[in-house]
């Protein structure tokens, strides 16, 4: 009766951990599952049109088998270097502030609007660009608005919960001493931030800017609604250009055969760039230790 | 090499505090205290204009949304004249549901594994914690394409409730699985030497005393899921598609509210109802938000609180 007992307690726990390493497997088969899809419905399409066509040729016209990507990669670039241009020394300030000048009620009020903003779904974020900021440069320094400048405005402000979080962790992660040391040295509060910790933190503050390369690279729905999307080289900040995720969402829908498998290497380039942003992101991780 | 800059800084600081002229000294310290007040300022102004950029979003589109806000906006049945968004929000709700009870289960096994049954060093941990990372960094678009080629085509299912929510799932999987993971390493090691030292098997330990310990801070993660399930368009396009009707099975197509809201946007024909809906749209995820905050502040209180319940 009682070895009955125990037996089916062993074969219990043996169940259950096959089902607890199954479910631990889901992760891995995910990514590998995406992989596995991205690539063969990439690759076929990729080998017809030549990589080196498909990266650096700069036409996209489908209708007439021409399908480069080179400036939508470049287009994509902008935008997000715009969005870091804007992004980043805002966040990092007020990460700064967070971290170091905030008093404790006004910090709590500010980290509960940076959650907020990071809770806005990206399509309200595109529909408020596309109300406001669009016709606003249209009327103020001329073209149609829907814009490189317009985009990167929009995913400046997106990026920057993930900005001011990410450096607010590794700002909080140095050493209190440091602080201290450069204090009793006879640094003014100021100083200290700016000269001590701020070089301290550095590794992090990177880590926090690969993140948000990342995610406004990867960013669609919003930039989608505001920038335009023509595919050719902008001439000016104020002109449109055509991001990779835009390419995928504006014409997956209606694309058959080669056009289709283009759009999927289309994701590919994107899914390495994010791989890229990835490692890297790790990389600055383990170096500042957060 | 931290150490290098801090050695750097300080270096700078004796040079400046060293042996000077009275003159120069005042200047340098005038100079000092110029620069203190432009980083001041600077950190100060960052704040207030990270601020003034939420605070004029929400109420731009609360002052051009509310007047729209109507009863038809809300009736059950979605035609060309109303626009209702009651539709839409129920397939979000369906479409939270059901992408929960797929990913949740298997996030939260996953998380039991890796915390109760393997070193915390092992390899297959380290490489299950990398996938999971990767699964984070993917844009939706990635998903929604991936969701279009395996769900829709592959598995022939079509635009679908049941697609877009499995391709949910997987992009939920990784915040579920990472929170419940630390809501489990936070339960301290004394209640597993209790249940062990009682009889209880590791199954027993885990169910009956730190699944209940841990409760607080899976319930942040599916806060936090059901944020972005509310938020997510890109993944939901090809993979849901737009059918602005209540699905009648899973095989249906079906619109979110983002979806929706996405769509009324870009085809620009009703920029009051898109208006309106932004208005709802953004009172549910601060709601949900809300929520999120004061469980987290539950969560901070103490985990013995949530233990107390078991």
């Amino acid at each position: 009766m009682l070895k009955q007992v125990i037996s089916r307690t062993v074969l219990q726990e043996k169940v259950a951990q096959a089902v607890f390493i199954v479910a631990a497997c889901c992760c891995i088969l995910s990514v590998a599952l995406i992989c596995f899809f991205l690539l063969m419905g990439g690759i076929p399409g990729l080998a017809e049109i030549g990589v080196g066509e498909f990266l650096f040729g700069t036409a996209w016209q489908p209708s007439r088998g021409e399908y480069g990507i080179a400036y939508m990669v470049l287009g994509s670039l902008y935008v997000t270097a715009g969005a870091l241009i804007i992004g980043v020394p805002l966040g990092l300030f007020c990460a700064l502030y967070l971290s170091r000048f905030a008093t404790a009620r006004l910090g709590r009020f500010l980290q509960r609007g940076v959650e907020l903003l990071a809770g806005i779904p990206s399509v309200v974020f595109g529909f408020f660009g596309l109300v406001v900021i669009v016709p606003f440069i249209r009327s103020s320094l001329g073209g149609t608005g829907f814009s490189v400048l317009a985009a990167s405005l929009i995913l400046g402000i997106m990026i920057l919960p993930t900005i001011i979080t990410v450096s607010r962790t590794a700002l909080d992660s140095v050493p209190q001493q440091y602080y201290e040391g450069a204090l009793a040295l006879g640094a003014r509060h100021e100083r200290c931030v700016f000269r001590v910790l701020l070089p301290a933190a550095a590794s992090g503050i990177t880590a926090a800017v690969i993140l948000g390369f990342g995610r406004a690279i990867g960013e669609t729905m919003a930039v989608v609604m505001i920038v335009g999307n023509q595919v050719h080289l902008p001439a000016s900040l104020v002109d449109g250009v055509r991001t990779l995720t835009g390419n995928i969402v504006l014409e997956m829908g209606y694309a058959t055969d080669l056009h289709r498998e283009a759009l999927i290497a289309t994701a590919l380039v994107l899914f390495v760039f994010i791989l890229l942003v990835n490692l890297l992101f790790n990389l600055m991780k383990r170096r500042a230790g957060i | 090499m931290s150490g290098g800059d801090v050695q750097s800084g300080a270096g700078a600081l004796r040079s400046s505090a060293g042996p000077m002229q009275e003159d120069a000294a005042h200047r340098a310290a005038l100079r000092a205290r110029g620069a203190a007040f432009v980083q001041r300022s600077l950190v100060r102004l960052a704040a207030v204009l990270t601020l003034a950029i939420l605070l004029s979003i929400i109420a731009y589109i609360a002052v051009m949304g509310l007047p729209h806000i109507s009863g038809d906006l809300f009736s059950f049945s979605y035609n060309s004249m109303n626009l209702s968004l009651m539709p839409a929000l129920i397939n979000t709700l369906l479409m939270t549901v059901l992408s929960l009870a797929i990913a949740l289960p298997l996030g939260l096994g996953a998380a039991i594994f890796l915390v109760e049954y393997t070193g915390r060093s092992n390899r297959f941990v380290q490489i299950v914690r990398l996938m999971a990372e990767t699964l984070t960094g993917i844009p939706s678009i990635v998903y929604g394409l991936f969701g279009l080629l395996f769900f829709v085509t592959a598995l022939g299912w079509h635009l679908s409730l049941l697609s877009g929510a499995l391709t949910l799932a997987i992009m939920i999987l990784p915040v579920i699985l990472r929170t419940a993971e630390e809501a489990l390493k936070a339960v301290p090691d004394a209640y597993r030497e209790g249940s062990f030292s009682l009889g209880a098997g590791r199954l027993r330990t885990v169910l009956k005393v730190l699944l209940p310990a841990a409760i607080p801070g899976i319930l942040a993660g599916v806060i936090l899921s059901i944020g972005r399930i509310f938020g997510e368009s890109a993944a939901l396009i090809f993979t849901a598609g737009t059918v602005a009707e209540l699905p009648e099975s899973l095989f249906d197509s079906t619109r979110t509210l983002s979806v929706h809201m996405y769509v009324l946007a870009s085809e620009g024909l009703h920029i009051d109802k898109a208006y309106a809906t932004a208005v709802v749209l953004l009172v549910i995820v601060f709601a949900i938000n809300m929520l999120s905050a004061f469980v987290a502040s539950r969560l901070t209180k103490g985990g013995g609180e949530g233990a107390g319940h078991a």
